[in-house]
């Protein structure tokens, strides 16, 4: 009896069912707090015409880049995708569709697919090429557009730490489009650095509930850093210094 | 003398106020930090998830999981906190940011602005700068007042894409501060050394000058 059990203990489990042509809401800031080896794992399974939803695309050689180069994409909607030369590539050549959203809509988008709202008015995006082919609408004299919510065939979200039934902490900006993510997959995988026994994280200090997630897999994890940025280390802190 | 962007980013920082929450943009922006007067407390949002965002971190504080929205590593200030994507764009949309600073490639005199896309030649995305734009209320965009080959960047019309519509109220330039209100453009200060006649020459939408143009003090 596995019950609320949700920890796999293969990639290929955690990863199972995904079929060609679905949609894969991914997790994720650039390359913090990415499902590294379940994005490795849909590049070795070689699914193809995958709907990726991400802020980000990865860089060529890393995170949903890889998806890219591989050709197992064939539509992608994000907020930003600067870092990739490649994605660049096939978006100029009409080789891959994109859905440029705002962030803010994005992360919204997914909330509400979770939360079971089919679509939400935002000013966001009014009277830009965004708001093409959207209904808009007018409250209290602004105008908004009707934006639609997202649901994912599969969610990949990256944690901290989860317990086996699947609840889950994320750790510093990693967080980021991870919970959203988890609430909007039908089935949501989540890789993490640990896993604890049930009883072992503090229900107050809980981000996501185990209610959303499907399959839990301990993963080890290279963490790339796109911007390294330091200051030298006999400066002093000051207030508010970048 | 044209400012050079640190003095671009000085001159924003004398805006700032005490108790201000500011959500600092890419590049020119983001050096706004290094200039927050010492008298008074300053929170900086970053869209990625962080309010509260400290300065970069020594090479031994370096960690992955914590960035910001330029990618780049940083760290946390004292009291700061931690939240998801959509909470973090709750706080903009929801218009509870006191001070947006962003860059852009056009603004015209209907305070519309295009920052995301060339077609045909760069596209890149919007990331937060279209939820920011249509949230906050409070918004300086920080550019350079023309390209090198003098072609004006203050327009009549954006002729690319927009980014937000009839949202933007001031312009900080390498050459002058500006307003926008009533469908033109007026002076309120020049840089340094720049004489009123070149920043007219430079801006294609209506300039309203009045009175004499004080220099920006620094």
């Amino acid at each position: 009896m596995a019950g609320f059990d949700k920890v796999v203990s293969s990639y290929e489990e955690a990863m199972a069912g995904l079929t060609d042509n679905m949609t894969v809401i991914a997790g994720g800031f650039g390359l913090c707090g990415i499902a590294e080896n379940l994005i490795a794992e849909i590049k070795r399974k070689g699914t193809k015409g995958l709907t990726v939803v991400s802020n980000n695309c990865g860089v060529d050689d890393f995170g949903l880049g890889v998806l890219l180069t591989n050709r197992q994409i064939k539509k992608i909607v994000a907020s930003y995708v600067g870092e990739n030369a490649e994605f660049e590539r096939q978006m100029m050549a009409g080789e891959l569709e994109v859905e440029l959203t705002p962030q803010g809509t994005l992360a919204e988008k997914m909330r509400a697919g979770g939360a079971g709202i089919p679509a939400f008015y935002t000013a966001t995006g009014v009277g830009t090429p965004v708001a093409i082919g959207k209904e808009e609408r007018s409250f209290n004299g602004r105008d908004y557009i009707l934006e639609e919510a997202i649901t994912g065939d599969f969610a990949i979200v990256k944690a901290w730490k989860a317990d086996r039934y699947g609840n889950l902490v994320f750790r510093k900006t990693a967080r980021n489009f991870n919970p959203l993510a988890a609430s909007a997959g039908k089935i949501t995988v989540v890789e993490v650095e640990e896993i604890v026994e049930v009883g072992e994280l503090d229900p107050d200090q809980i981000h996501t509930p185990g209610i959303y997630v499907n399959r839990v897999i301990k993963g080890t994890f290279e963490k790339r850093i796109e911007q390294r940025t330091t200051r030298p280390a006999d400066k002093q802190q000051v207030k508010g210094e970048l | 003398m044209a400012l050079s962007r640190e003095q671009i980013a000085q001159r924003v920082a004398q805006e700032l106020k005490d108790g201000y929450y500011v959500n600092l943009g890419i590049g020119i922006p983001t050096l706004v930090a290094n200039y927050i007067p010492s008298t008074i407390d300053v929170m900086l949002q970053s869209e990625n998830g962080l309010l509260g965002m400290g300065p970069f971190p020594t090479e031994d504080e370096i960690d992955a999981d914590l960035i910001n929205a330029g990618k780049q590593t940083v760290t946390m200030a004292t009291g700061a906190s931690i939240f998801d994507s959509a909470e973090s764009f709750a706080m903009i949309r929801g218009g509870h940011v006191d001070l947006t600073v962003l860059g852009a490639f056009e603004v015209d005199v209907n305070g519309n602005i295009a920052s995301y896309m060339i077609p045909g030649k760069l596209i890149k995305g919007m990331g937060g700068a279209m939820d920011l734009v249509a949230g906050a209320d409070n918004i300086i965009v920080t550019m350079t007042h023309a390209s090198k080959h003098g072609v004006s960047k203050l327009l009549n019309n954006c002729t690319l894409p927009l980014t937000g519509k009839g949202c933007i109220k001031k312009v900080l330039t390498d050459l002058a501060f500006i307003e926008i209100k009533d469908g033109k453009f007026h002076l309120l200060e020049r840089a340094p050394g720049v004489c009123v006649e070149e920043i007219v020459k430079l801006t294609e939408g209506e300039l309203v000058v009045t009175g004499e143009i004080p220099e920006m003090q620094f």
